[in-house]
């Protein structure tokens, strides 16, 4: 059985269609990403897949409970860390972790037992006294990721779990991430960052426009939808040099001064530049980014 | 009983802040009741057969009752809805916002009671009531005065879309509703018309019902006060809980 499956989902605001017919289907134990432009309807994916908002149509089992309808029942063994922190700032950072697990309907003891363990996945243990205000944004979103799992959660849904934070933050928080897929924990996160996707998902799915645009793991994504060579050239007469790129690649993008070659075979392209001197160029493998900016172009999103 | 959790929650809170919460629901209305009370009450005689001091102190329970109720659940309810996203938080576990609103209203209920329970105790102190023992029974009513105020302020604050939605309620409809049901002076002085909207509020009932209790014997028509009080806070609830519902799909 699946943890989580999502079949036909649509919701609208008004004329404003965010979510129309998303299908999705998540392993136990799996660590799966949805990965999308701002305003793909990510966030609204994962508000109903959390019974927080009604579909206008569509199914939602999550955990073996259908959804919304056993919304509440299914939420008790899910864990949520939203896009923007929401720690509660009247309390500390022990007091947080306890007055969320009584949300749960845990008694104080249960709570109690599991506080240290929690502060210690934080990496705040000794801080259990501290107040929200003096985390750090790594602290705060590493108490987030602990209350989450307050209630031992089988799935945890995570929007944009590393937003915002700088590099070695972000990588405490993918090492807590992996340790969880570790203890058998099914993941769910949305985000932007290809490299976090790559790094942690087994499997993605790309959404734009509410709706779901590919499917599969990295891998796969990248061997499916694009090149695995990239050539990526700029400097002056980058713009004749790329109308000669045409007749050498069978994929040649723009994007303000900077021209994207992809081929399977580079060479004629990395010869012709050979010979370029006003132009700068990087040869690299293609990644999900690429496939990401194919499938979901390259203008901008607001 | 899922709400208990969330009342817990603003009770920790509280009593983490003890000190300047009482200070504040409390300080000022016994202020109010002695400087008003012995000040102005000196200059009068009596009224309804009481003195102004003693007059005054059944619409000084309530009215700061009714303070307390509003304030936490409008502007206290407000900040953990908006600003600190607090409500948010809680809908991850296995709470609905149903239970939320009801949590709300019940904590900035108990908060209201316990302002006007310290200063029904003030008043007992200061010998102030006739029958302590009837008093006593202002203490249920003090609850209800709190429960219909932190029904009605919920609604304010699940509609509000910013601070200044407040302003108006406040401004518009509780000091008012304070000068015409008979707080500072029999409401039966005032023109029939502001009488028949003061009955329609919960303020007056409030008043009604704890007023002679202090006077020290049992009110008359408390089956009416009691039912406008209780369908205050009925209503409220059931409207704060449909609105909530709908700012919460968005």
């Amino acid at each position: 059985m699946n943890a989580l499956t999502v079949k036909g989902l649509r919701k609208s605001y008004g004329a404003a269609q965010v979510v129309s017919g998303v299908d999705l289907a998540v392993a136990p134990g799996e660590c799966f990403g949805l990965l999308g432009p701002n305003g793909a309807g990510k966030t609204t994916t994962l508000k109903l897949c959390l019974g927080l908002i009604e579909p206008d149509a569509g199914e939602i089992e999550l955990l073996g409970e259908p959804v919304p309808r056993r919304a509440r029942e299914a939420r008790a063994r899910v864990g949520v860390v939203p896009q923007f922190d929401n720690l509660d700032p009247d309390f500390t950072v022990a007091e947080n972790l306890r007055v969320f697990g009584r949300y749960f309907g845990m008694r104080r003891r249960e709570v109690e037992a599991r506080v240290p363990g929690l502060l210690e996945f934080a990496g705040l243990a000794g801080r259990g006294e501290a107040k929200i205000s003096t985390l750090s944004g790594g602290m705060k979103r590493r108490l987030t990721l602990a209350r989450a799992l307050v209630n031992d959660p089988q799935l945890i849904f995570m929007d944009e779990p590393t937003t915002g934070l700088d590099p070695q933050a972000r990588h405490l928080i993918w090492e807590r991430l992996r340790r969880l897929t570790q203890e058998g924990k099914t993941l769910v996160l949305t985000t932007h960052f290809m490299e976090e996707a790559e790094r942690l998902c087994q499997r993605l799915a790309i959404m734009d426009h509410g709706r779901i645009i590919a499917q599969g793991s990295p891998r796969a994504l990248v061997a499916q939808h694009i090149e695995p060579q990239v050539v990526e050239v700029h400097g002056n007469g980058y713009e004749a040099w790329m109308e000669r790129a045409r007749t050498l690649a069978p994929r040649v993008e723009r994007a303000g001064d900077t021209v994207f070659v992809y081929a399977g075979d580079i060479d004629p392209v990395l010869k012709a530049l050979a010979g370029e001197k006003e132009l700068a160029y990087l040869h690299r493998q293609a990644s999900l980014e690429d496939v990401f900016l194919k499938l979901t172009g390259r203008d901008l999103r607001d | 009983m899922r709400w208990m959790a969330v009342w817990r929650r603003n009770m920790l809170v509280w009593r983490k802040l003890l000190a300047a919460s009482v200070l504040t629901n409390l300080a000022d209305p016994l202020i109010m009741l002695f400087g008003l009370g012995y000040g102005l009450g000196a200059l009068m005689p009596s009224i309804e057969g009481m003195s102004y001091i003693m007059f005054f102190a059944a619409g000084q329970l309530c009215t700061a009752t009714m303070f307390t109720a509003s304030f936490e659940s409008m502007f206290s309810g407000f900040s953990r809805m908006h600003g600190q996203k607090t409500w948010d938080a809680i809908l991850y576990a296995p709470l609905v916002i149903d239970d939320v609103v009801a949590g709300e209203i019940m904590w900035a209920a108990s908060k209201a009671w316990l302002t006007g329970s310290t200063i029904l105790g003030v008043v007992l102190v200061f010998g102030l009531a006739e029958s302590p023992l009837l008093a006593l029974l202002a203490l249920p009513a003090a609850f209800l005065v709190g429960l219909a105020f932190s029904a009605v302020g919920l609604i304010m604050t699940v509609l509000a879309r910013g601070w200044d939605f407040f302003s108006f309620y406040m401004t518009l409809v509780m000091t008012p509703m304070m000068m015409i049901s008979g707080v500072f002076f029999p409401a039966e002085r005032l023109p029939a018309p502001m009488l028949a909207v003061a009955q329609a509020l919960p303020l007056y009932h409030g008043v009604e019902l704890v007023r002679p209790l202090i006077a020290g014997r049992l009110p008359e028509a408390s089956a009416l006060h009691l039912a406008v009080l209780l369908g205050y806070a009925a209503a409220g609830y059931f409207l704060a809980i449909r609105f909530a519902r709908k700012r919460f799909a968005e």
